[in-house]
C-alpha cells in the first residue's frame, strides 16, 4: 500500500508546480516593491512648477509625513487619479507633486483644470528626479516619512478604495 | 531619372534606419566600450515592459536608461558599477541574470539540488531492482542454474 502511494509522488509534484505557476499568471508584474523602500529620498535641486526662481531640495520632506505623487499633463491616468488626491488633501494630508517630463505651461493648465491638491510641485522636465526615484511611468506615488525616508510605493492608478484601504493606513502608520 | 530615383531611395532608407533605432548612432572612441554598451543594454530588462531588454524597447524609461549607461561608460565606470546604479533605482528586476547572493541561493541552487535528488532516486531504484531480481530465484531455479553451470563445465 505504501509503495502504491509513492507512485503518486510525481503527480503530486506536478500538481504543486502547476498551482505555483498558475498563481504566477494572476500576479501583477507592476506590483513589485520599489528599490527605494527604507531609503532616504534621493538628493535633488529643482525649481517649483509655480515659481521658476524658487529652488527646492530634499529638505522639503523633513518634519512631516508626505505623499509624493509623480504626474504629468501627458498622462491620462493622472487625470483620473486627481479626485482621490484631492480627497487625501481634504483629510489634511500633505501632498507634494512631481511634474514629470512636462512643460511648465501644460503642467499649470493641468492643475487649473483638474484641481491642485499639492502644497507645491517640483518641476522635473527632464525626468532626472524621476530616474533617481526609479519611476518608469506615471502616475507613481510614494509615502515619505517625517525623516525623509521612503516608506511606501504605489505604481499606477490610485483607485477610490485605495485611499481608504492602503494610502490612509500607511500615512497614519508613519505619522506616529 | 533613374539617378534621382536611386538617390530618393537611399535617402528613404537612411531616414528609416534613423527612425528605427534613433540612438544606434552613439559615438564610441573605443570599440571595447561600444561592445560593453551593447552587452549591458542587452542584459538589462526594461522596467516598464514585461520582457524586453532596454536595447530593444521604445519605452521612454528604456531610452533614459540607455542614455545613462552611455554616460556612465564615458565616465569610466565598471560594468558592475553600472549594474549597481540601475539596481539601486529600479530593483533586481532590471537584471536578466539574477546575482548569486543569499536571497537567490534557492534560485541558483535548486536545479543542482534537484539533480542530486534525481540521481539518488535513480541509484536507489537500480539497487532495489538488482537485489529483487537476485532474490527472485526460487530453490528450484537455483538447482537448475547450478545444474546448467555444472553441465557446461563437464562438457
Amino acid at each position: 500500500m505504501k509503495r502504491r502511494l509513492l507512485l503518486l509522488l510525481p503527480l503530486a509534484g506536478f500538481i504543486g508546480l502547476a498551482i505555483f505557476l498558475y498563481m504566477g499568471l494572476s500576479m501583477d508584474p507592476f506590483g513589485r516593491d520599489s528599490a527605494l523602500l527604507s531609503e532616504e529620498f534621493p538628493p535633488f535641486e529643482l525649481s517649483t512648477l509655480a515659481e521658476p526662481d524658487r529652488r527646492v531640495d530634499e529638505s522639503l520632506f523633513e518634519g512631516e509625513v508626505t505623499v509624493v505623487n509623480v504626474w504629468g499633463e501627458w498622462c491620462p491616468t493622472c487625470k483620473q487619479e486627481m479626485p482621490q488626491l484631492l480627497d487625501l488633501a481634504d483629510r489634511g494630508i500633505r501632498l507634494i507633486g512631481i511634474d514629470y517630463k512636462d512643460t511648465r505651461d501644460k503642467g499649470r493648465e493641468f492643475l487649473d483644470e483638474f484641481g491642485n491638491p499639492f502644497e507645491l510641485n517640483i518641476f522635473d522636465p527632464n525626468g532626472d528626479l524621476g530616474f533617481e526615484l526609479g519611476v518608469y511611468g506615471a502616475p507613481e506615488t510614494f509615502i515619505v516619512d517625517a525623516d525623509g525616508v521612503i516608506r511606501y510605493h504605489h505604481t499606477g492608478y490610485i483607485k477610490p478604495e485605495d485611499v481608504r484601504d492602503t494610502i490612509l493606513p500607511e500615512v497614519e502608520k508613519w505619522q506616529r | 531619372m533613374a539617378a534621382i530615383g536611386r538617390t530618393l531611395m537611399v535617402l528613404c532608407l537612411v531616414a528609416l534606419a534613423g527612425a528605427v533605432n534613433a540612438d544606434a548612432v552613439r559615438d564610441f572612441d573605443d570599440p571595447v566600450v561600444e561592445k560593453r554598451y551593447r552587452e549591458l543594454t542587452a542584459s538589462m530588462r526594461c522596467p516598464k515592459c514585461e520582457n524586453q531588454a532596454i536595447d530593444d524597447s521604445n519605452s521612454p524609461v528604456s531610452a533614459d536608461m540607455r542614455d545613462r549607461v552611455y554616460t556612465l561608460l564615458q565616465e569610466g565606470r565598471s560594468d558592475r558599477e553600472i549594474q549597481d546604479f540601475m539596481v539601486d533605482r529600479f530593483g533586481d528586476y532590471v537584471l536578466y541574470n539574477p546575482r548569486l547572493e543569499g536571497r537567490t541561493l534557492l534560485l541558483w541552487g535548486l536545479p543542482f539540488a534537484l539533480l542530486v535528488v534525481g540521481a539518488t532516486v535513480v541509484a536507489l531504484i537500480v539497487r532495489v531492482r538488482r537485489r529483487a531480481s537476485a532474490q527472485a530465484l526460487s530453490a528450484e531455479e537455483r538447482a537448475r542454474l547450478d545444474e546448467l553451470i555444472h553441465s557446461e563445465r563437464t562438457e
